[in-house]
C-alpha cells in the first residue's frame, strides 16, 4: 500500500511542478510587461550623454516627407548610430535620407562615416491588401525584422504611420520583456490622420507599445488621450 | 495669394496633379467642357494635367479661339517648377501635393479619390478645408466648386507650428 501511494505521489510531482513552472514564468512575464508599460514616459537616461543608437522606419511618400521634416531638429549627435529601414518595396525614401545625410557630412564637415545605415525589409502590408492575406505576409516580415533589429539593437525607435513599424515595435518589445536590450519607441501620426489613428498607431496606443505617441491634430488628442500634441509637423 | 506672371503677358496657368498612381476620374472631370469653360471665364489661360499612370487621356488643346490651352504629361521630376509657376493648382489629396502647394501659397482645389479602400485622406482635405487654407471637392463636384470659390477667403498656411522639444 505504502509503496504504491508513493508511486502515485511521484507520478502527480512532475505535472504539478511543471505547472508552478508555467504559472511562475507567465506571472514574471506579466509582471515584467506591466513594469515596461509603466516605466514608458520614464526618461530612459536622464543624465547620460552617450550618444543613443536610433531607428528610423521610413514609409512610402508623405510619411517619409514628415519623418525628414522631423530628423531636420533632431539632436545629430545624440541619436547616432542612425539606421534608416524602409520597404523592399520602397526606393525613394531611403535615397531621400541617404541625401539628408550626405548634407549634413556636408554641412558638419566632419567625418560621420558610420553613422547612417540604410537597410530595406519586407513590408507586412501592401497598401490596400486585405487584412486577411496581411497575416501570411506579417509573419514573413516578422521574421525578417527580428533579423535586422537583432543585429541593429536600437535604444531609440522612431517610426510615423508606415506598416512596416509594427513588426519592429513588437520585437522590440519583446526585447525589453526578455531584458535583452532596453528602448523606447516615438510614434508621431501622419498629420494625414485628423480625426482617426491609423492602424499602426491605433495599434501601438492600444498595446501600450509606444512610449510616447504624438498626433498632429487636437482632434486627435481629445479623442486618444494619451497622445501628445504639440502642433504640426509639416 | 500670389499671381505671378511669367514671360507671357498674362499667361495663368492651372496645374492638376494626381500624384505617383492614377485618378482617372479627376482627369475625366477636368477634361469636360463645363469644368474647362469655367477656368477660361476665371481668366485661366492654360491648363497642364500629370495624369499619372492613369488610362484616360485628355484631349489636347492649342488654345486658339477663345480656350484653354491644355496638355498633359505622365510623370515629370520637375513637378515643382509647374506648382511654382501654376496660378492654380487642382491637386488628389495625398499630403506631399496638399504641403508641398500650401508652402508656395498657390490657391489649391484638392479633389478627394473616392475609389480608394480605405480613404483616410479626405479626412485633411476637409480639416484643411475647414480652416480655409484650401478648397475640398469631389471630382463630380469640381465644376461647382471652381465656379464657386473665391481666392480672396482663402487664409495662407503656417508651416510646422510644433513647438514643444523640436
Amino acid at each position: 500500500m505504502v509503496n504504491s501511494n508513493c508511486c502515485c505521489l511521484s507520478n502527480m510531482d512532475f505535472p504539478i511542478i511543471f505547472l508552478h513552472l508555467v504559472v511562475g514564468i507567465i506571472t514574471i512575464i506579466i509582471v515584467r510587461v506591466i513594469y515596461i508599460i509603466y516605466r514608458r514616459s520614464k526618461l530612459l537616461y536622464t543624465r547620460s550623454t552617450k550618444p543613443l543608437s536610433t531607428l528610423i522606419v521610413l514609409g512610402s511618400g508623405g510619411h517619409t516627407a514628415e519623418m525628414l521634416n522631423l530628423l531636420a531638429v533632431l539632436q545629430k549627435e545624440r541619436f547616432k548610430p542612425r539606421y534608416y529601414v524602409a520597404a523592399a518595396t520602397d526606393n525613394m525614401s531611403l535615397q531621400k535620407a541617404r541625401v539628408l545625410e550626405d548634407s549634413l557630412v556636408d554641412k558638419a564637415g566632419i567625418d560621420l562615416v558610420g553613422t547612417a545605415h540604410f537597410m530595406q525589409i519586407y513590408r507586412s502590408r501592401e497598401v490596400g491588401q486585405s487584412y486577411i492575406t496581411s497575416i501570411g505576409t506579417t509573419l514573413i516580415a516578422i521574421a525578417h525584422a527580428l533579423w535586422l533589429m537583432v543585429k541593429m539593437r536600437p535604444q531609440v525607435i522612431l517610426c510615423n504611420g508606415p506598416g512596416t513599424c509594427i513588426p519592429l515595435c513588437a520585437i522590440a518589445f519583446l526585447l525589453k520583456v526578455f531584458g535583452i536590450r532596453w528602448s523606447s519607441i516615438f510614434y508621431v501620426e501622419s498629420i494625414a490622420r485628423v480625426r482617426r489613428l491609423s492602424l499602426s498607431g491605433f495599434l501601438l496606443y492600444k498595446l501600450h507599445m509606444a512610449d510616447q505617441l504624438f498626433v498632429q491634430w487636437p482632434q486627435l488628442k481629445m479623442k486618444y488621450p494619451r497622445a501628445n500634441y504639440v502642433g504640426r509637423l509639416m | 495669394m500670389s499671381e505671378v506672371d511669367h514671360g507671357t503677358k498674362s499667361k495663368r496657368l492651372v496645374f492638376v496633379t494626381v500624384g505617383t498612381t492614377s485618378f482617372d476620374s479627376l482627369v475625366r472631370a477636368v477634361d469636360t467642357q463645363e469644368v474647362k469653360e469655367a477656368l477660361f471665364r476665371k481668366g485661366y489661360t492654360h491648363l497642364i494635367i500629370q495624369m499619372g499612370r492613369g488610362s484616360y487621356i485628355p484631349t489636347k488643346s492649342a488654345g486658339e479661339d477663345e480656350s484653354l490651352d491644355v496638355d498633359y504629361f505622365t510623370f515629370s521630376s520637375s513637378i515643382a517648377e509647374y506648382l511654382k509657376s501654376a496660378s492654380l493648382v487642382i491637386s488628389h489629396a495625398g499630403s506631399g501635393s496638399i504641403f508641398e502647394t500650401l508652402r508656395l501659397e498657390k490657391p489649391l482645389i484638392v479633389v478627394v479619390n473616392e475609389d480608394l479602400m480605405d480613404n483616410h485622406q479626405s479626412e485633411l482635405a476637409e480639416e484643411l478645408a475647414e480652416r480655409k487654407h484650401l478648397f475640398c471637392a469631389r471630382p463630380q463636384t469640381l465644376f461647382r466648386t471652381i465656379q464657386e470659390m473665391d481666392l480672396e477667403s482663402l487664409i495662407a498656411y503656417q508651416p510646422g507650428d510644433c513647438n514643444t522639444g523640436c
